[in-house]
């Protein structure tokens, strides 16, 4: 399968703070990669540079192909994209911030209409769809979030935290939705649930202080827990991946 | 890429329209707009048909009201974090600065254009020179443009619209000062004629002045288009630049 998302030595410096050290994945269609690792890891901000909202310090990123840095819009017309806390216009209307969305990837008329719609069914929005997003639930903003995100169907999806603030049946319903989409595209999503990690990827990536310090199937990831673990094996893992530092860390 | 533009265009309108401030503004700028030009600007008792009051004012209005409306445009987008969803759809930059530009630029023309029935009343009562009202008006639109063009950079700068909304008082306000008669005595007295003039041609009360007496001189519009676009473009490195820090 082809590599949709490919980042190579990526850093990323705020003043005196090393927030991502040399990142390196390539993401292929068809995985669905779950990033994970503690607040402040620097998923947020490894997203935020493969979505071209933050410029890189140093390394590189395609996304199908193309150059981030050097082209940004053919770049970003490839993605679509949950930003952390699904930020939204207070006063625009549901089907209204769709369709701008959808006006702004270049549809019209009753194509932009009929990705609308589709969008709206996609998530489950009917009910709400006339509402503006200061009166939305954050399970409903969310998903919004998430309809935009899919409305030009494209080949990346980069999800930060899709699940966070949905009610267990939304979170089952958007699992269900991630895995059908994950078929044909590469999706990369951050989480801090470990359990939707087993559920919806089929790759998981554990970042530390800005380093990667897993990389493999959930199931590999288990088996690192000794036998002895019987529960929640996975947070076993992560505990001890991330409560240890990492060798070559320099600040 | 002008469709792109329009996109932008068209839902910054539109979010002005949906929230008090296209009605606050409104209702402000045309009862203070009325209130300085028949009670202050004496409009009846100079018995001349000419709308000079009416603008004469403009530059104090647009000082305190314009501000208000290019405050919102990056700010708020910052604070809310819609910023990350802007920028990462595909816009380039430039559609995006100008796109914002023209959609504060275009509400300000609306209150502009409800301004409209002075001009029919002036005719009515005596017979005005029409050219120098639409040049008065020309004058207006574009500083108003001016003041917003300065007003979406500083926007771009902070996500406190209260900070963007002071400095740009501020800066306009300095935009206006370099033509105050006060100021230009001031070097008048010492400085060569040279350096008058210069410090005076920087100023937007002068073009404005030049434009309200019916005066299209390419010299003064060409001033005005250049204070926007290299406001606009100085918008854009800030955008820019924040996206590497």
């Amino acid at each position: 399968m082809k590599v949709l998302v490919e980042t190579h030595n990526l850093h990323k410096r705020f003043g005196g703070i090393h927030a991502v050290r040399g990142i390196n994945l390539s993401v292929r269609q068809g995985e669905v990669l779950g990033f994970l690792g503690p607040n402040g890891a620097g998923k947020t901000t490894t997203m935020r540079m493969i979505t071209g909202f933050l410029a890189p310090t140093d390394g590189t990123i395609r996304v199908d192909g193309v150059h981030v840095g050097l082209d940004p819009f053919q770049a970003k017309s490839r993605i679509g994209y949950l930003p952390e806390g699904a930020p939204c216009y207070p006063d625009m209307r549901v089907e209204e911030f769709l369709a701008f969305i959808g006006r702004a990837r270049g549809f019209r008329g009753s194509d932009l209409q009929s990705r609308v719609e589709r969008s709206i069914e996609a998530v489950h929005l009917q009910q709400v769809r006339k509402q503006t997003f200061e009166t939305l639930s954050k399970g409903y903003r969310r998903r919004t979030g998430i309809a935009q995100s899919l409305l030009h169907d494209p080949p990346i999806l980069i999800l930060d935290e899709p699940t966070d603030g949905l009610d267990p049946n939304q979170k089952f319903e958007v699992r269900s939705l991630i895995r059908s989409l994950g078929r044909e595209r590469a999706i990369i999503l951050s989480t801090h649930l470990l359990e939707e990690v087993e559920a919806v990827c089929s790759r998981a990536v554990l970042i530390n202080r800005g380093h990667i310090v897993f990389d493999g199937t959930p199931q590999a990831m288990d088996a690192l827990a000794p036998a002895s673990v019987k529960a929640n094996r996975l947070d076993h893992v992560f505990r001890n991946l991330t409560t240890t530092e990492p060798a070559g860390t320099t600040k | 890429m002008i469709h792109r533009t329009l996109v932008i265009t068209r839902r910054e309108f539109a979010a002005y329209f949906s929230t008090p401030l296209a009605a606050v503004f409104l209702v402000i700028f045309l009862f203070l707009g009325g209130l300085f030009t028949f009670n202050i600007g004496s409009f009846y008792d100079r018995g001349i048909a000419d709308l000079r009051p009416f603008f004469q004012f403009h530059p104090w209005l647009f000082l305190f009201l314009v501000p208000a409306v290019s405050m919102r445009l990056w700010a708020e987008e910052r604070r809310t974090g819609t910023i990350e969803l802007l920028t990462t759809l595909p816009f380039r930059l430039g559609e995006l600065v100008v796109g914002k530009f023209l959609a504060a630029w275009g509400f300000v023309l609306v209150a502009l254009a409800l301004t409209l029935p002075t001009w029919i009343t002036v005719s009515w009562l005596g017979q005005p020179d029409h050219g120098v009202i639409l040049s008065g008006y020309i004058g207006s639109a574009l500083m108003g443009g001016s003041f917003l063009a300065v007003g979406a950079c500083l926007s771009a700068c902070t996500k406190s619209q209260v900070i963007a909304f002071v400095v740009c008082v501020a800066a306009c306000f300095l935009l206006l000062l370099t033509g105050f008669p006060a100021v230009q005595d001031y070097f008048n007295g010492w400085a060569p004629r040279a350096v008058v003039e210069a410090i005076s041609s920087m100023s937007a009360l002068t073009h404005f002045d030049a434009m309200v007496r019916g005066v299209v001189d390419a010299r003064d519009l060409l001033y005005f288009v250049s204070v926007i676009a290299a406001f606009l473009f100085m918008n854009a490195l800030v955008i820019d630049w924040k996206k590497a820090l």
